[in-house]
């Protein structure tokens, strides 16, 4: 064993040996700086002969080629354990639960996803939304729709009245949306098309029955709409709204100050085991109101009843929800409980719309 | 309005079964709401006959029977009726038949050991009565085996249907059975009301005493006496039918005007000729006047009511409801038969004031045929003759027939263009005349005279109505509305997409919309700056429920305690909605408020291994009212945070958002306390709410491109100051100053740290900004990074006192 075996076995038993880096760069500097064991070597080198130089030099070369591979490789060792350490020194429980996301929280009313709904169905046939305020006066909620005064058709509705003004006047809380219908009449010429979703009032109170509802009104005036293209309308709503293939519906002739003719609309459901389902089963369900626009309302928005024509038809807002969504009972919709809102609410996101559908 | 299927067929002549009836009914506007068929109800129970009644073996109360049911095999029954005994009839029913006023279905049973196959009924136990002594008896006669409903005349099926207040023409048998027949369900009995003939005039003299301009007050008033009647209970079939529209027979001079007020929609009244004293008059009621009504109230009369008064005083309230004074009684022998005709609003309103529900009321707010005022008279004449007797006088008769019929021009091509459906010329006129109205013409317009009967009718319209509802809407088919063409433009307005906007924008913050109600507690409404006269109901429905609301935050704060109170403490709702500051409709207003009550933030509520329950704050409410400013894309450049709101939020711990200082659009906070203390509050809450309409729309821009972007190649850089300012200095004027000082370079202001304690004197705090400072034309040197410190620092000195902190 030569003098070089001895030097290399015993650095390469260092750089083993080495438990960190900084025991390690030891070992470097004693063989390798500048008067390190190797570099001492290498030095020799220049004093030599060029036949020694020719057998020592390969040799001493060598031996630092090694050192220095066996230093790198315990580097890279101790650093691949070190991060083997760390890693395991920064794991965490990954089945925490994290908090709730507002976006899953979140609830959009009922109403509101309803009346999106339809918004969505009725933009589709060029109906656009007519707004109007809910403290009325008698002449708009009334007598422009062909309610005369203290005719018995009033009492059809149990009226919030306001107190009465200087003048003696009183206004009323609407007792449904036909109001706008003047209101868009008065404003704008033919062709109308536009539905009129908004809260209306009644004094009413019972399981079935809150002071305060929702209607959606629509109304078409042109030069040529009629009952055949009501039916349609109407049938075109149910099936896309309830999202069935078909809807059969009843047209009954009944009466509306408003409307000549007139009718109210069942639609043909089942109740298999308390739960409707349209488009099957043989019961029907009375869903909404309609008419050709009444001669004299169309007067009353200064329209000549021979030249135009149109119709006009009122859903219950909150009864379709209920229908479509299943909830047994009115009165909690205006309750604001977090548990109703929970269950029957829908999530932010869920925008209705006819391309991607009415609802996930 | 209730009839009987055997009432109706006085009127029309058909072979159609109840069910085609009810589904024609239904199909022509009369809606059935309901029919009432006891024989259906009633079909197992039979006459028969007991042949035998021994005491029952081990019960003293019972007996033991054999009963023959008309089959010729008699059954044992067991009994327990005192009055069960052999020979007598009664009604019986086999096991497996439904008892109604015991609800339970009959098996074979043994009772006491014995036997008893069915049962002997009394009339409690098939709902039809309340007797409870024992079962019907049902007299010697009775057929043995006869369905026990027909026998006793209650086979009779009752058809409700619900009537529309347009067709007073069907508040009558006659008239439903008119419209059955135009609809094809038999044919119109054809009837001739010989007029009576009185013999002398009447002795009782009638005045319509009105101003000119009341005339039609009362048309019309024929009166007419009988002398001689002997009053008693009216005839079984009379009372039989009165009973099955839920009436009460009294007797037969009144049984007889209930009895035409639905046989005819003809309303009567009669007084008893010995209780009036000298002549009628017909007029206004005067102040102070009263009157003891049949009702048994004693009802104030006011001007605006219309009497019949005579020598006393009232007797009667036109149209409305008698006097018990003058009514008729067992004793009456002369009786007065009024027929008369009254103006419809004027009883609706007398009606309605005095809060009295009338089948004549009923009728008379409608419309009454007007030419069937003396054709009723002597109906009803005659029917007090036939059941009553006496020798009738002639009719006095004040006023007139009014003239109601209307003529309207129709062309028969109205039907197509409302209805949307072609029906054959003759069908249409077919139609009308069974109907009772006359065509005139064979063209393509006719003219169309109405009947007396229908005041609805007003126009061609009504006569399309008329037709189509006859002829059946089912019969007319679908049709597409004409689509606009090409891709369908946008129709909601820019308020109405901001509105659905922040609904979602809202609820994806983790809020619940809730659908509050429109009016409050006055209290509320004062709290949160309403409360005036103008929006206060005249008839709330609750005593909480009485103002319109002025803000949807009082509404939202009631709701999360209500949570609170069941056990859910964290609730974050809102809500987007109407509110109210005055009558008019620009005083109503669309809000979207908010509220955040105890732990209920944007992280969520509740406790977390992550972190301790943090209650909300005043930052919570702004956070989500910057954030729906954000989501509706409204430019916040002019935008204003101002410390204070209105008075129910916590005075130091709210602030209001504008834009300008005369352009208020919302404030959040922390709820006051008293606001907490007056509602009833606990716990944490914050709220806060957005004016919608006050908010500054989007510019219309021509052209959908955006600005272009500038950006600049140069590396941005950051230099943090902490500013020592007292303590009331907002951290705004701050940022602001800071923000000012250099305008071209500074790009953003960010307050990292608040301070207050050791190393800060008392009464005032640091507040350390980052200044984000964007080069724009080179990279700033040491130099002119120092200057713009400087200037930054003086800017901040000056507008705030601020010193910099070492």
């Amino acid at each position: 064993m030569t003098d070089l075996d001895t030097l290399e076995r015993d650095l390469l038993a260092q750089v083993a040996a080495a438990a960190d880096e900084a025991a390690l760069d030891a070992v470097r500097v004693s063989a390798l700086g500048k008067k390190g064991s190797v570099s001492d070597l290498l030095k020799t080198l220049g004093a030599m002969t060029p036949e020694a130089r020719k057998t020592r030099g390969p040799l001493i070369n060598g031996l630092r080629d090694r050192v220095q591979g066996a230093l790198a490789d315990r580097k890279a060792a101790l650093a691949e354990a070190a991060l083997e350490e760390r890693l395991a020194s920064e794991r965490v429980d990954v089945t925490l639960p994290v908090r709730e996301a507002p976006e899953a929280r979140g609830r959009i009313h009922p109403i509101s996803q309803v009346i999106d709904e339809i918004t969505a169905i009725f933009a589709d046939m060029g109906f656009s939304v007519a707004e109007g305020p809910d403290i009325e006066t008698d002449e708009l909620n009334f007598t422009a729709l062909n309610f005369p005064p203290g005719h018995p058709a009033r009492e059809m509705h149990d009226t919030f009245f306001l107190a009465p003004d200087r003048e003696g006047k009183r206004k009323v809380l609407r007792t449904h949306t036909s109001p706008v219908q003047i209101r868009t009449m008065r404003a704008k010429a033919p062709p109308i098309r536009v539905i009129i979703p908004g809260r209306t009032y009644r004094h009413d109170s019972d399981q079935t029955h809150t002071p305060m509802f929702h209607q959606v009104e629509g109304l078409v005036i042109d030069t040529a709409a009629n009952i055949a293209n009501l039916k349609w309308v109407l049938e075109e709503f149910c099936r896309a709204f309830f999202e069935v293939d078909a809807v059969k519906m009843r047209f009954r002739p009944s009466f509306f100050p408003f409307t000549e003719p007139s009718a109210e609309v069942d639609i043909q459901c089942s109740r298999k085991g308390g739960e409707i389902r349209f488009g099957e089963g043989t019961d029907w369900l009375e869903i909404l109101g309609c008419g050709m626009v009444h001669p004299n309302v169309l007067r009353n928005c200064g329209l000549d009843p021979d030249a135009v024509q149109g119709f006009a038809f009122g859903v219950g807002l909150d009864r379709i929800a209920m229908l479509k969504y299943g909830m047994p009972d009115l009165r909690p919709f205006f309750e604001a409980d977090v548990r109703w809102l929970d269950h029957y609410g829908f999530r932010p996101l869920d925008v209705p719309s006819l391309v991607g559908g009415l609802t996930s | 309005m209730k009839f009987t299927l055997s009432w109706l067929k006085d009127h029309l002549d058909t072979e159609a079964s109840l069910d085609a009836i009810a589904e024609a009914l239904t199909r022509i506007g009369l809606e059935v709401e309901g029919i009432a068929d006891k024989a259906a109800a009633l079909a197992p129970y039979v006459v028969a006959r007991v042949l035998t009644a021994e005491q029952h073996p081990n019960a003293d109360r019972l007996r033991v029977c054999t009963v023959d049911a008309g089959d010729g095999r008699p059954v044992q029954v067991v009994c327990g009726a005192p009055n069960a005994r052999a020979g007598m009839t009664s009604v019986f029913a086999p096991p497996g038949t439904y008892v109604p006023g015991k609800g339970i279905t009959l098996s074979v049973g043994t009772i006491r050991g014995v036997e008893s196959h069915g049962m002997l009924c009394s009339g409690a136990e098939l709902g039809i009565g309340e007797d409870h002594d024992g079962i019907l008896d049902l007299g010697a006669d009775a057929p043995v085996g006869v369905p026990y409903a027909r026998h006793a005349g209650l086979d009779d099926p009752v058809i409700e249907i619900n009537l529309t207040p347009n067709r007073p023409d069907c508040t009558s048998v006659r008239g439903i059975a008119r419209d059955l027949a135009a609809a094809g369900l038999g044919v119109l009995k054809r009837e001739t009301l010989p007029p009576v003939r009185g013999e002398g005039a009447c002795p009782v003299t009638v005045a319509l005493a009105f101003e000119p301009a009341d005339r039609g007050l009362c048309p019309l008033f024929a009166l007419r006496l009988v002398r001689g009647v002997r009053n008693g209970p009216s005839p079984a079939w009379m009372q039989a039918r009165l009973r099955a529209i839920g009436l009460r027979p009294i007797n037969a001079l009144v049984d007889i005007t209930n009895y035409v007020t639905f046989d005819r929609g003809r309303p009567l009244h009669v007084f008893d000729a010995a209780k009036v004293h000298g002549a009628l008059t017909v007029r206004r009621a005067r102040e102070g006047e009263t009157l003891l009504a049949l009702d048994g109230r004693t009802h104030a009369l006011t001007d605006d009511t219309v009497v019949i008064a005579d020598a006393n005083g009232p007797e009667s309230i036109a149209g409305i409801m008698g006097g018990q004074a003058s009514g008729c009684d067992e004793t009456t022998t002369d009786v007065l038969i009024e027929s008369a005709l009254w103006d419809p609003a004027n009883i609706a309103a007398s009606g309605r004031r005095l809060g009295i529900i009338t089948d004549a009321r009923y009728r008379f707010e409608r419309g009454v045929d007007p030419a069937f005022t003396l054709p009723g008279l002597d109906l009803a004449t005659r029917l007090v003759l036939d059941l009553c007797g006496g020798t009738p006088s002639q009719a006095t008769i004040a006023g007139e027939v009014p003239d109601s019929e209307r003529i309207v021009d129709f062309p028969w091509t109205e039907v197509r263009r409302l209805a949307g459906i072609d029906l054959p010329r003759i069908e249409m006129k077919v139609t009308l005349e069974a109907l009772g109205f006359h065509v005139a013409g064979t063209g393509d317009r006719v003219k169309v005279l109405t009947p007396s009967w229908r005041p609805d009718i007003e126009g061609k319209a009504d006569l399309v109505e008329e037709i189509v509802r006859i002829a059946g809407l089912d019969r007319i088919e679908a049709k597409p509305l004409p689509r606009p063409a090409g891709v369908g433009r946008p129709l909601l307005t820019p308020m109405q997409k901001r509105t659905r906007t922040a609904k979602r924008a809202l609820a994806a913050r983790g809020l619940m919309e809730a659908v509050t109600w429109s009016f409050i507690p006055q209290a509320d409404a004062e709290l949160f700056g309403g409360g005036g006269g103008d929006l206060r109901l005249a008839n709330p429905i609750a005593a909480d429920l009485s103002d319109m609301r002025p803000s949807l935050v009082p509404g939202l704060l009631r709701a999360a305690q209500r949570n609170a109170d069941r056990g859910y403490p964290d609730a974050a709702l809102f809500e987007v909605g109407q509110c109210f500051g005055n009558d008019q409709p620009e005083g109503q207003s669309t809000r979207a408020a908010g509220v955040r009550r105890g732990s209920a933030t944007l992280g969520g509520a509740g406790r977390h291994w992550d972190g301790g329950i943090e209650a909300v704050d005043a930052f919570d409410a702004k956070a989500d009212a910057l954030a729906l400013l954000a989501s509706l894309g409204v430019p916040t450049g002019g935008l204003q945070v101002t410390a204070g709101g209105p008075a129910w939020l916590h005075p130091g711990r709210s602030g209001t958002l504008r834009f300008g200082p005369k352009t208020e659009v919302g404030w959040f906070g922390a709820v006051h306390p008293r606001t907490m203390q007056a509602l009833d509050l606990k716990g944490s809450l914050v709220a806060f709410e957005i004016v919608l309409d006050a908010l500054p729309l989007p510019k219309h821009r021509p052209t959908k491109a955006k600005p272009a972007l500038a950006l600049s190649e140069f590396q941005p850089l950051s230099r943090d100051f902490a500013f020592v300012v007292p303590r009331d200095v907002a951290a705004g004027d701050i940022v602001k100053a800071a923000q000012g000082a250099e305008r071209k370079l500074v790009t953003g202001v960010e307050v990292f740290d608040l301070y207050e304690g050791p190393g800060v004197p008392e009464g005032a705090k640091s507040v350390a900004v980052a200044v984000r400072l964007q080069p724009v034309e080179r990279t700033l040197t040491d130099a002119e990074i120092e200057a713009v410190s400087a200037r930054i620092v003086a800017e901040v000195s000056r507008r705030t006192g601020a010193t910099l902190r070492m």
